[in-house]
């Protein structure tokens, strides 16, 4: 909740972007949350993201589930219409607002709770139906706002600030989004504002189900010595496949990359990625190498983070269901009543 | 032989078959029920079947009414015994003076008859064997034998049932030939072996009209397609699967563009209840007309969601296809058992709309107009079909559909409106109905976002945690649901001849069996005014007709009375007025179980005076 009004007035010198909107017009009401959560990094990047591609704000629904993570789509594109749902549920509201009007911008955002946990079953289904949409989890290990249990994320042998260890298995989202068949699928740390604007950029013009696991270390519940989910950890132990730039209608030879270090991803759209390679032998097509890199660092104890896997000519459920370009929600009883003379030949066939 | 005296019977009669799953007896018996149809008879053909594909018993019972009483009736007067397993049930269940029809290739005991029935055996393995060597042939041709035998001794038109079957095999001339030769097989072999035809008769009438054929669950969904739905998410369950399987093959039809051959319609298979209702919400929430059908344990599973769709105010079509609970109950039983916890479901102060379809006629009007409805109110319409409605096919009055009509799409605000200065709250109730503008997603770059939330809000949809902020909004809610007292369909009264204190309520699948046993009440001189409910909220005329009657009757189809419950509940009235009528052993109600319970309670009511039962 906010009680504190955000002044509208701004610096009459401020950036515009193409379309001529401030930075200021993709921001949301003032974060209610913790000071220093990573939750409201993740947003500044969402806001940053959004600015940079040029993206009208009211034609973005912003839907998220229930948690912590669910509250931070009111703090940024205060234009778009949000829809914080019920736990573990967006994956289906978002499926069904995708299927009512395809011309919308998608943006999920979950936790790990909501989506690990009570919704585990829905993140599934929405990424293996390939629904058209960029869902993010702020994966901080932890119930924050029913004040830290462990959530299905955490880490098994890992403390919770009361000294409790988990001795549960943790699931890794990023694994099951390979595994599911996510065609955009990457992780990265809401510390790395660097890495994670770039990535919302790319998974937003993706067309398909992006997925992007971003570590949020819980500044309240989940930031100890102990936790793999603290700032302290994440930074110690993020190893980064790659970094990369999202080009838009900009000549992809403006980027200035040593040869032979950057890859070139042309997603469906036209928008182009630069990926600069840090691992060299990191394919970001190769599903199955990814799975295998992603087992064998988990398994040192290292977080991949990166664009891991990218199809760029994925379909979506809108494909799959040979649906209308004209959105669902637009059409009307002259094109979808089929009208009374149809209805006696149905009648006439039933006798 | 029989000491009783054949039934005899022109056009009023029950046959039953008693068959196995799975042994595709279905299609034959249902060419039975169609040609009797053909002859101008109208039939009330019911499928009573196990949760079950394959080895299971099944039965199919077809009442033969030509006074068009289309409820069970009760009882068998002819049983056609293909099923060893229930043999011994099936012959006990047959009226004295009833008629056994049977596979008589091997012998059976003397001691598995009966002496008061008429026993017809047709040796159908041994001419199905001697004619085809197929075993799948066998099986199904044996159906076909059946049918022909039965023709003749029921004094039936075979050409009418050749018709038939000309038109179910149109263009596969092979198995149209193979079918008609079969016919002929049985209806030969008891022309010649047996007396034909029996007591049972068919006779030519006109007593069908222009009515047509249709199970309830098919024309809910063509109710859908008319109604404009684009989004359906659904998760099968019985007996409700067929909602979502008729609705995909109408939009096959009817919803496919001419030029680019692309969809207008999504349909989801969800991985569950809670995500097909999760997927029309958000596509409602989106604007566009989504439905979802399922059966109790999916209004279970969906419980949170409809709590959000009542207090978030989005609208929501489910189409309720009702069967014995409580959990997994009886899968392939009817009931109308799930009225109180569709009308209040979800944890707080909830209220649903909820609409009662008699037959598949009202259930293609009421699911196209659930969606007005739904959009109007911004809410949760339950369209509360039922087993005995939605899986069986049952005659009704023609679909009608009035092409001037247009799509009430509700209080949409749209970006020319904003554009004008109009005072946009998401909650906010302009003109006194209780029902607030809302926006779609999309609509404009500066105004007219907000953002939707199950927490509380003010009227302009900011969060709030103040008490009286919240008490507003729950009242105003109120009066939303008194507003669509007037906009659901309204109970449907029709009196005595003489006047009465004396009334009945019912609604949805017991119309037929009321409709009839209002006549077996008469007869025993017992007048009673009726009145169908056919929504919830009720309208005014409810209370009016409570209180203009001294006792009620609430008929109908669950143990504790659900909607007397709810009527007591919103009405306020004195239970001990409400006498509860109620069958719930999963078979459909009768005309016989009301009369009897109706008017037994009556001759208890009519008490004699002492002093004359002395005198």
């Amino acid at each position: 909740m906010t009680y504190i009004a955000k002044p509208k007035f701004h610096h009459p010198g401020l950036k515009k972007n193409e379309l001529g909107y401030t930075h200021r017009d993709y921001e949301g009401k003032i974060s209610t949350l913790c000071a220093g959560c990573g939750h409201d990094s993740i947003t500044a990047s969402i806001i940053e993201a959004c600015y940079e591609l040029s993206i009208e704000p009211h034609r973005v629904a912003k839907i998220s589930g229930i948690g912590c993570s669910s509250k931070t789509p009111d703090y940024f594109l205060g234009n778009s219409h949000g829809f914080n749902s019920v736990h573990g549920r967006m994956p289906s509201v978002l499926t069904g607002a995708n299927l009512a009007n395809r011309d919308l911008i998608y943006l999920g955002v979950s936790g790990d709770g909501d989506s690990a946990s009570i919704g585990f079953g829905q993140f599934a289904h929405s990424i293996r139906r390939g629904v058209n949409m960029t869902y993010i989890v702020e994966n901080n290990g932890v119930y924050g706002l029913t004040k830290g249990q462990f959530s299905a994320t955490a880490d098994r042998g890992s403390k919770s600030k009361k000294g409790v260890t988990n001795t549960d298995n943790a699931i890794d989202l990023v694994a099951i989004a390979l595994q599911l068949g996510a065609t955009f699928v990457a992780r990265s740390f809401s510390g790395d504002k660097t890495q994670l604007v770039p990535l919302i950029a790319a998974a937003i013009r993706h067309k398909g189900a992006s997925f992007i696991d971003v570590i949020s270390p819980c500044i309240a519940f989940n930031n100890h010595a102990g936790s793999t989910k603290s700032f302290d950890y994440v930074r110690e132990h993020n190893d980064a496949v790659n970094r990369l730039d999202v080009l838009v209608g900009r000549d992809p030879i403006a980027v200035d990359y040593a040869p032979g270090t950057v890859q070139m991803v042309e997603q469906h759209d036209g928008s182009k990625i630069a990926l600069r390679k840090i691992d060299a032998d990191y394919d970001p097509h190769d599903r199955l190498g990814a799975q295998t890199f992603l087992q064998k660092h988990a398994a040192k104890g290292q977080i991949v983070t990166g664009l891991l896997y990218v199809d760029p000519d994925a379909e979506d459920l809108h494909e799959h269901l040979d649906t209308v370009e004209t959105p669902l929600n637009a059409l009307e009883a002259d094109t979808l009543c089929p009208g009374s003379a149809v209805l006696d030949k149905i009648n006439a066939s039933l006798r | 032989m029989s000491d009783k005296k054949p039934l005899s019977s022109v056009n009023d009669f029950v046959v039953r078959f008693a068959n196995v799953n799975g042994s595709g007896s279905a299609s034959a018996n249902e060419m039975f029920a169609r040609a009797i149809l053909r002859h101008g008879v109208p039939v009330s053909p019911r499928n009573i079947f196990p949760s079950n594909i394959q080895g299971l018993p099944t039965w199919y019972e077809v009442r033969v009414t030509e006074d068009g009483h289309l409820g069970a009736r009760g009882g068998v007067d002819m049983m056609v015994a293909m099923n060893p397993q229930t043999w011994d049930k099936d012959v006990a269940g047959i009226e004295p003076g009833g008629y056994l029809f049977y596979d008589s290739t091997k012998p059976m005991p003397s001691t598995k008859f009966r002496d008061d029935i008429t026993v017809i055996g047709v040796p159908l393995t041994a001419i199905t064997n001697s004619t085809y060597t197929d075993p799948r042939q066998r099986q199904l041709f044996k159906n076909i034998i059946y049918l022909g035998a039965l023709s003749a001794l029921l004094d039936m038109d075979p050409k009418l049932i050749e018709q038939l079957i000309g038109e179910q095999y149109k263009g596969k001339e092979k198995l149209l030939s193979s079918n008609v030769h079969a016919l002929h097989l049985g209806r030969d072999w008891a022309l010649q072996n047996l007396k034909c035809p029996i007591g049972l008769r068919v006779k030519k009438s006109d007593k069908v009209g222009d009515r047509i054929f249709i199970e309830g669950n098919s024309a809910a969904a063509l109710g859908a397609v008319y109604g404009g739905a684009t989004v359906c998410a659904w998760y099968p369950i019985t007996p409700s699967s067929s909602v979502a399987e008729a609705f995909t093959a109408h939009c096959k039809k009817y919803r496919h563009d001419p030029e680019t051959g692309k969809a207008k319609y999504a349909i989801v298979q969800g991985e569950d209840e809670l995500a097909s209702i999760g997927i029309v919400i958000g596509a409602s929430w989106n604007g566009a007309r989504a439905f979802t059908a399922t059966s109790g344990p999916g209004i279970s599973l969906m419980t949170e969601f409809i709590g959000l769709s009542y207090f978030a105010e989005i609208p929501a079509v489910i189409m309720n296809i009702q069967r014995a609970g409580p959990s997994t109950g009886m899968p392939t039983r009817t009931q109308q058992c799930d009225i109180i916890a569709c009308a209040y479901a979800s944890h707080g102060d909830t209220k649903h709309v909820l609409l009662f379809p008699e037959d598949p006629a009202e259930a293609f009007e009421f699911a196209s107009a659930a969606f007005d409805l739904a959009e109007r109110l911004q809410t949760t319409i339950f369209l509360m079909l039922d087993l005995d409605i939605g899986m069986n096919h049952r005659l009704c009055r023609p679909l009608k559909w009035d092409d001037a009509k247009q799509y009430d799409r509700g209080k949409v605000m749209t970006a020319e409106m904003l554009e004008e200065g109009r005072d946009f709250g998401r909650y906010l109730d302009v003109d006194g109905d209780g029902i607030p503008y809302r926006t779609y997603p999309g609509t404009h770059p500066t105004k007219g976002s907000y953002f939707t939330r199950g927490t509380s809000r003010d009227r302009y949809a900011r969060y709030s945690e103040e008490g009286s902020v919240y008490a507003d909004n729950m009242q105003r809610l109120v009066r939303k649901f008194e507003t669509a007292q007037d906009l659901v369909p309204r109970p449907l009264q029709a009196n005595a001849e003489r006047p009465t204190k004396y009334g009945v309520i019912y609604f949805g699948s017991t119309s037929p069996a009321m409709d009839e046993a209002i006549g077996l009440l008469e007869a025993r001189g017992h007048q009673l005014d009726r009145l169908r409910i056919r929504a919830f909220p009720f309208h005014s005329s409810v209370a009016s007709f409570l209180a203009e009657h001294d006792f009620v009757y609430v008929v109908e189809q669950n143990r504790d009375a659900q909607l007397r419950q709810l009527i007591v509940n919103e009405n306020g009235i004195d239970p001990v007025r409400l006498v509860p009528i109620v069958h719930y052993d999963g078979s459909p109600i009768t005309a016989r179980f009301i009369a009897k319970a109706i008017g037994d309670h009556q001759d208890h009511l009519k008490v004699t005076p002492l002093r004359k039962a002395v005198s």
